[in-house]
């Protein structure tokens, strides 16, 4: 299966990581992620000022080129994830934002929001499915205790986002189940890890970031894993010592190809 | 030709403010067939009416308009007039010049005009109008009430009080509801129990009511008055007439894990069991999907010990058949759903629990004896938060809870805090909420004395989060009022849910024709004036199947409801309405369309002889009315090809005469 694939700017430069590991999974899962060519920043936060569209043209931009591809668009930070959802959810329910978009869209032509978008996670969960990835585990994690820590970027808002219950989500510890790990259901691990707040309040965020790694460490985790760049760099930076990682380096080290990737 | 007559009401200043009544009765009065005309100030009032009745007599008038309100206002009291000078009622015709007219336009020339031409409507209707004689129908003198809870049982009771045999019945196997599941009731704390178990031992012990227990309504036909019912009377395996509810079965029953739905699954029942010990009738029923004998025709357990031989494993659905002339509603409600509430954690964690599992966990007959103790260790709970409107006043939230306060939850989370901090002092008890509703006699005195007596802790905001952690509760939530976050280690917490009708509400509301708002409560007929009669006639609501209610407002719209059946059933005939559908036999095609669209089955067919010009006879099939069931919608007379069939008093010859006459 060929889907587009919109990597982000962070994954080009702090998060190598999540994309090459996800590159090489994907492959081996059948997969082909066809990169977007010319793609720009998916525009860093969803504003939700209502006049803002500047920032989400090159959002729609990317949507559009998957859909002049005819191809789903699989995206893998969750960060970028939520941006493109929430301009692909606005592009097909306001009106009038998608009328001043397509306005400044001008020659490359008008977007109708009916670009399928997914998150590598729900891409591995709905069209390849757990089950499968069972199968292509070589190196399973042999019980190892994993907590997934979710953010606030990935699932919310739940109406939009419409990938698990924003609650009481499983989706990350299916996956960590599929490739023979232990999940670690831990009560923080869909709290704010601080987010942007680390830049202008270090203290606020240091303190929400070591709340959720005890939390999770209380609960025997042995490693954490995410899907987001920010994340991981709190966490890292001002939480304990467990170790942090994406949910793809996970992913390529039990499907074995996680050597191939250095 | 009609003598007609036309009255101009100027309903004080109503209609007089934006209408020139003057000009309206002066226009009129050229109308074709207008022999008479004029207006005053209050056409409804007892002089209003003499001018009416003395007109008709001094100028023999054949039909009168009259320039008012809307019909649904006056007309019956314009007929009534009419009828009382001798002229048949059906010749009034009213034009809505007030609601349709003065209220709606705001300049005297405009609504004078408008006026004028909705006069000459109703002339040009009346001018084609025929005297119509009601038919009469008889009323079969018993009523069925459909659910056995408190609204049901004092329906049953008041109706039977007043000498009229009535029915409940009740699909689960004993009465009793959900006032029967609690612990005590506010705003006074008597028991649920000392109070509701007598009234079901007098409904049991009356002898003009029968209850139908693990019952359902499978079929409705008919009309008020004359209603044709099929109740399926589910197989329970033991014969009601024979089992003395001795109980020695749901205790030798080998079958011992079946979750105990009367205490909402926090404990086990057998698979023959008694729901409770009041129960009425109090007699086992077999749960054929636990029940070995029947799943593998190994057991008989119960069967061996049952000194009385009660128990029968053949026993079949059976179909009861019975006629009424009234019916009610009492089907009542049940909490939300928590599954779409995972912030609470309610799957998550077992002393997460709802409101109505609270009211067992404290209930002397509940799983825990009484004794308020954690679901997961039976532990004594030291901090309860209490969390009010889950589900409740949920905007925009149509998938997950409801739009609408539920009503009851702030005096019933009241209650349980007294309630703990009463009986267990020691306990730290939070409540949070949106607001704290408590209208009512002796409502708000009760809240306040939770907080001032009791030391309540009443926050307002609502909780953000539960989260397990060992054996501990994490709450966090807001307090708006101080403008902080608040967490608390809790022991237990309670949902009070949104509470919805019972799902077994909709079919039956298709069965009975009755109409229900988008929230699946039945609608009266008049919010305000008919609170527990449905727009259908002969079908009335009791309690919360029709908004959420508390005890004494269920009883007194139960009472209210009986009232209404007993007026009803104390007729030995009903009036009919003569306005409705009659078929041209000359011109029907016998093509079955009107049949086909007519919602009460009014419509059949018979094979007809008719002479034809040539003095052959033809056999051809024709469409009847019954005019007992005709409700006179007209449907027939849209879905008519070939325009046989016509409405009386609503003819497609008068309809277009009105419209001519506005068109002109």
């Amino acid at each position: 299966m060929k889907v587009s694939y919109f990597p982000g700017c962070t994954l080009k430069t702090k998060a190598k990581d999540l994309d090459l590991y996800a590159r090489k999974s994907a492959e081996v899962l059948g997969i082909t992620l066809e990169e977007i060519e010319n793609w720009q920043c998916c525009g860093g936060v969803f504003t939700t000022a209502k006049d803002e569209v500047a920032t989400k043209l090159s959002s729609v931009r990317v949507l559009k080129a998957a859909k002049d591809k005819d191809q789903a668009l699989v995206t893998v930070c969750s960060a970028c994830h939520n941006v493109v959802k929430q301009t692909n959810s606005a592009m097909q329910n306001d009106k009038e934002f998608a009328d001043k978009v397509n306005r400044y869209m001008g020659e490359d032509g008008g977007y109708d929001g009916s670009t399928e978008v997914y998150h590598f996670l729900e891409l591995i969960r709905d069209v390849v499915g757990f089950d499968k990835v069972k199968e292509k585990v070589v190196n399973p994690l042999n019980g190892e205790k994993i907590a997934a820590y979710y953010g606030c970027l990935l699932l919310r808002p739940g109406k939009v986002m419409q990938m698990d219950d924003p609650e009481n989500p499983t989706i990350i510890e299916d996956l960590i189940r599929a490739l023979g790990g232990e999940p670690v259901i831990y009560n923080q691990r869909n709290e704010c890890c601080g987010g942007y707040v680390v830049m202008e309040d270090p203290a606020l965020a240091e303190s929400k970031s070591k709340k959720i790694t005890s939390n999770a460490r209380s609960f025997g985790a042995e490693r954490m894993v995410t899907a987001c760049p920010l994340c991981k760099y709190n966490l890292e930076k001002n939480g304990s010592d467990l170790p942090v990682v994406y949910f793809t380096e996970l992913l390529a080290q039990a499907l074995g190809v996680k050597e191939e990737c250095k | 030709m009609q003598r007609i007559g036309v009255f101009v009401c100027w309903c004080g200043s109503n209609i007089a403010g934006t209408v020139d009544v003057q000009a309206v009765s002066e226009a009129l009065k050229l109308e074709p067939g207008v022999v008479f005309s004029t207006n005053y100030q209050y056409m409804c009032s007892q002089a209003g009416q003499q001018i009416i009745k003395d007109a008709i007599k001094e100028h023999k008038l054949t039909g009168i308009v009259v320039c008012s309100c809307s019909p649904r206002m006056h007309e019956a009291t314009f007929r009534k007039t009419a009828a009382a000078a001798g002229l048949n009622p059906y010749m009034v015709e009213i034009a809505n010049i007030r609601e349709q007219c003065s209220w709606v336009h705001k300049d005297v020339p405009t609504g004078t005009e408008k006026a004028i031409i909705l006069g000459k409507a109703a002339v040009a209707k009346v001018n084609l109008n025929a005297p119509l004689t009601p038919g009469e129908s008889p009323v079969t003198k018993r009523a069925l009430v459909i659910g056995g809870g408190i609204a049901g049982i004092q329906t049953a009771l008041d109706i039977a009080d007043a000498g009229f045999p009535v029915d409940i019945v009740e699909k689960k196997p004993t009465i009793g509801g959900k006032m029967a599941q609690l612990d005590k009731t506010f705003p006074t704390l008597d028991c649920a129990a000392c109070i509701l178990t007598p009234k079901m031992v007098d409904v049991a012990q009356n002898e003009k009511i029968r209850i139908f227990s693990y019952s359902e309504v499978e079929e409705v036909k008919g009309f008020v008055g004359n209603f044709d019912v099929k109740i399926k009377k589910k197989a329970r395996y033991v014969n009601e007439d024979v089992c003395t509810g001795c109980g020695a079965c749901t205790e030798k029953c080998p079958q011992k894990k079946v979750p105990n739905e009367f205490n909402l699954g926090m404990d086990n029942r057998r698979a023959i069991y008694i729901p409770f010990a009041q129960a009425v009738p109090k007699v086992a029923t077999i749960d054929p999907n636990y029940c070995t004998m029947l799943k593998t025709g190994k057991c008989g357990v119960c069967s061996k010990v049952c000194t009385a031989g009660a128990i029968d494993y053949k026993q079949q659905d059976q179909i009861i058949e019975e006629k009424y002339g009234a019916i009610v509603v009492a089907t009542g409600f049940n909490p939300i759903s928590m599954d779409k509430f995972e912030e609470y954690a309610y799957s998550q964690s077992k002393d997460v629990i709802t409101s109505l599992e609270f009211e067992r966990l404290t209930n002397a007959a509940g799983p825990t004896a009484g004794k308020l103790l954690r679901p997961s260790d039976l532990e004594h709970p030291h901090t309860i938060v209490f969390v009010q409107c889950v589900g409740s006043r949920c905007e925009n939230c149509a998938e997950k809870g409801k739009e609408y306060c539920s009503k009851i939850c702030c005096m019933y989370t009241a209650k349980h805090a007294m309630l703990v901090r009463d009986k267990y002092p020691d306990t730290e008890v939070y409540v949070f909420y949106i607001d704290v509703r408590t209208p009512g006699k002796n409502f708000d005195e009760f809240y306040r004395r939770a907080v001032e007596e009791y030391g309540v802790h009443y926050i307002k905001g609502m909780v953000g989060k539960v989260t397990p952690e060992g054996n501990k509760l994490k709450v966090q939530a807001s307090d708006l009022i101080m403008n902080k976050q608040v967490h608390i280690d809790a022991d237990l917490v309670v949902l009070a849910a949104a509470i919805e009708p019972d799902k077994s509400a909709r079919p039956l509301a298709t069965m009975l024709t009755a109409s229900m708002d988008t929230n699946d409560f039945f609608t009266e007929a008049h919010p305000k004036l008919r609170p527990v009669e449905s727009p259908t006639a002969g079908v009335f609501l009791s309690g919360a199947c029709q908004g959420p209610k508390d005890i004494p407002e269920t009883v007194s719209q139960a009472g209210a409801a009986a009232s209404k059946v007993i007026g009803l059933l104390a007729k030995d005939k009903l009036t009919g309405n003569p306005c409705i559908a009659s078929p041209n036999e000359q011109m029907c095609n016998g093509c079955s369309s009107c049949e086909r669209v007519c919602p009460y089955g009014a419509i059949t067919y018979v094979d007809k002889e008719f002479r034809m010009p040539d003095r052959t006879t033809l056999m051809r099939r024709v469409a009847q009315v019954n005019p007992a069931v005709c409700q006179g919608c007209g449907a027939c007379t849209v879905a008519c090809p070939s325009g046989a069939m016509d409405l009386r008093g609503f003819a497609s010859a008068q309809i277009i005469a009105e419209v001519d006459a506005i068109c002109k």
